[in-house]
């Protein structure tokens, strides 16, 4: 009924006025926050999952050596773990990968013999992997201060981390949902108000409320998300700009990893969901009160 | 087509008339008139139902208005084409837009009614201001913008409140005619003035009664006028 391109009806309701600009505005706004948010938390998952990426599936023995005898010792628990369900491959890290591991703390010019590196062995695992305890007792047998490190410390307060971080989002997108419902029912509320004569008017003619509300709940609806796209769009902009986290260095990144990326254009939708309902409710009201 | 039984109506304490009851028939022409604050306003805005009486009953088509809802009194209102005293225009809108208004309220087509509009507009001689605003208009010319608002829709009856009001006598002799003219297309009119020259001009050309409110009671007026 309203539609059809019946631009006259579209113009009942004045397109000008504080409310219109203000509906834009506190969309774009809150939508530019959601979207910001969203990828706050899309970052701290993707960080999450690169940190357990990089550190599921492997694990690293270590035993320190008494000088000379490491290649024995080396030797020795390399039988350990072969003899050992859930461990897929061993590789030793010789002194001199070491070296070039610390290179970056010490230079290039390592006194090898001084440091007295311990043996390392990196291993994979299975899916189940092994049974870390009998595993270091099986280890310490060979060498009572071997340790089998799975890593299990590094995962646990990523992931809290990261669920935490997950939650606080969450809170956030509904605080700027809610503040958004409010701040359009307050700027539907006050155009309803400016424009009491034209519904009295409306209403002499023989408008019913539905009409009149359609004609509200169109123009707040569209504002709404017309704001939210701008406001979305600059917030992608700014994700974008922000460099990708990075999990070797542990460097915080924002941004999004596959459905995330909808995010941006779902958000200009709840705004006009948003707006629908904060709209329909203040008009409820306001046709309620006038009779 | 209008029906109004022992209604009364106060502003507070304050009664504005009575027991009153009013019938208009199918293809009446009926003129209300009496002294200004006697009511007329009031009584013409009950058979519109922007008022519901304090006692009595108002019914529209044959339907007690009494048991409509808000729907069903837009519905109705639809069907009664009113010229309001104060014109009742939306500012911002063309004077053709505000003649189009109850075809868009009511989700007509308003391409189709284009044509209708021209054509009202040029039989209250408004064809040169359809692109005005309202507030450009002159007195005269806002009443007969109205007039033109009123019967877009066609309606049965139609409920002019001193349309009138604020034009020469030459203009008020053309309103009037228009309304004449509206009648004998059958259509059923309720007119309120206080100009009883005008009613007494206008008399000899149709069969239209005159109702007189006063004093708080509705009389019909005879030869006293
Ligand atoms: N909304 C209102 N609140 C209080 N009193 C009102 C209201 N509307 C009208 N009145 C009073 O009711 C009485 C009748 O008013 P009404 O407008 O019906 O008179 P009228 O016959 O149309 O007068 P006029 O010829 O001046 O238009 C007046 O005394 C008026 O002051
Ligand atoms: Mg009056």
């Amino acid at each position: 009924m309203l539609s059809g391109g019946d631009q006259s009806v579209e113009r009942i309701v004045p397109r000008s006025g504080f409310t219109m600009t203000l509906t834009l505005a506190a969309a774009a706004a809150m939508a530019f926050l959601a979207v910001f948010v969203a990828a706050v938390a899309g970052g701290a998952d993707r960080l999450a999952d690169a940190w357990e990426d990089s550190l599921t599936g492997t694990a690293t023995v270590r035993a320190p050596v008494a000088l000379g005898d490491g290649d024995a010792l080396a030797q020795a628990l390399g039988q350990v773990l072969d003899q050992t369900p859930g461990i897929e491959t061993r590789r030793r890290i010789g002194t001199d990968e070491q070296a070039a591991l610390l290179s970056p703390w010490f230079g290039d010019e390592i006194p090898l013999d001084l440091l007295n590196l311990p043996v390392l062995i990196e291993v994979t695992l299975t899916d189940e992997g092994p049974d870390a305890e009998e595993l270091t007792d099986r280890l310490r047998a060979v060498s009572p201060e071997a340790v089998y490190d799975d890593h299990g410390q590094w995962q646990a307060p990523v992931q809290a981390a990261a669920s935490r971080l997950r939650l606080l989002a969450l809170t956030s997108l509904l605080v700027i949902g809610l503040i958004t419902a409010a701040v359009l029912a307050l700027a539907a509320n006050a155009s309803l108000a400016a424009n009491g004569r034209i519904i009295d008017v409306l209403r002499l003619v023989g408008a019913s409320d539905r009409f009149i509300t359609r004609l509200f709940v169109r123009r707040f609806a569209v504002r709404a998300a017309a704001g939210a796209a701008i406001g979305s769009l600059i917030g992608l902009l700014a994700v974008l700009a922000v460099p990708a986290p990075d999990a070797a260095t542990g460097a915080p990144g924002v941004g999004f990893s596959g459905a995330g990326w909808s995010w941006p254009f779902i958000v200009p939708v709840l705004a006009a969901i948003i707006a629908y309902g904060a709209t329909r409710a203040a008009a409820a009201r306001r046709l309620r009160d006038i009779s | 087509m209008i029906e109004l039984e022992d209604v009364s109506v106060s502003y507070g304490d304050r009664p504005v008339f009575g027991d009153v009851s009013l019938n208009l028939p199918q293809g009446s022409f009926h003129f209300l008139t009496g002294p200004s604050g006697a009511g007329k306003t009031t009584l013409l805005r009950l058979c519109y139902l922007a008022r519901r009486p304090d006692r009595g009953r108002v019914s529209l088509f044959g339907e007690p208005a009494a048991a409509l809802d808000r729907d069903g009194v837009s519905a109705l209102r639809r069907r009664v084409g009113v010229v309001h005293q104060d014109c009742q225009f939306v500012d911002h809108l063309s004077v053709a837009e505000n003649v189009l208004l109850p075809v868009m309220v009511s989700g007509g087509d308003v391409a189709a009614a284009e044509a209708d509009m021209k054509d009202l507009l040029s039989w209250v001689g408004l064809d040169h201001a359809a692109e005005r605003l309202p507030t450009e208009l002159s007195g005269g010319e806002r009443q007969r913008a109205a007039l033109a608002r009123a019967v877009i829709l066609s309606p049965d009856v139609i409920l002019a409140d001193e349309p009138t009001g604020n034009v020469d006598w030459e203009m008020s002799l053309r309103i009037i005619g228009l309304l004449v003219e509206l009648n004998k297309l059958g259509k059923t009119i309720l007119c309120a003035t206080h100009d009883l020259s005008l009613i007494r001009q206008v008399k000899s050309r149709t069969s239209a009664r005159v109702l007189r409110l006063r004093s708080g009671a509705l009389e019909l007026a005879g030869s006293d006028l």
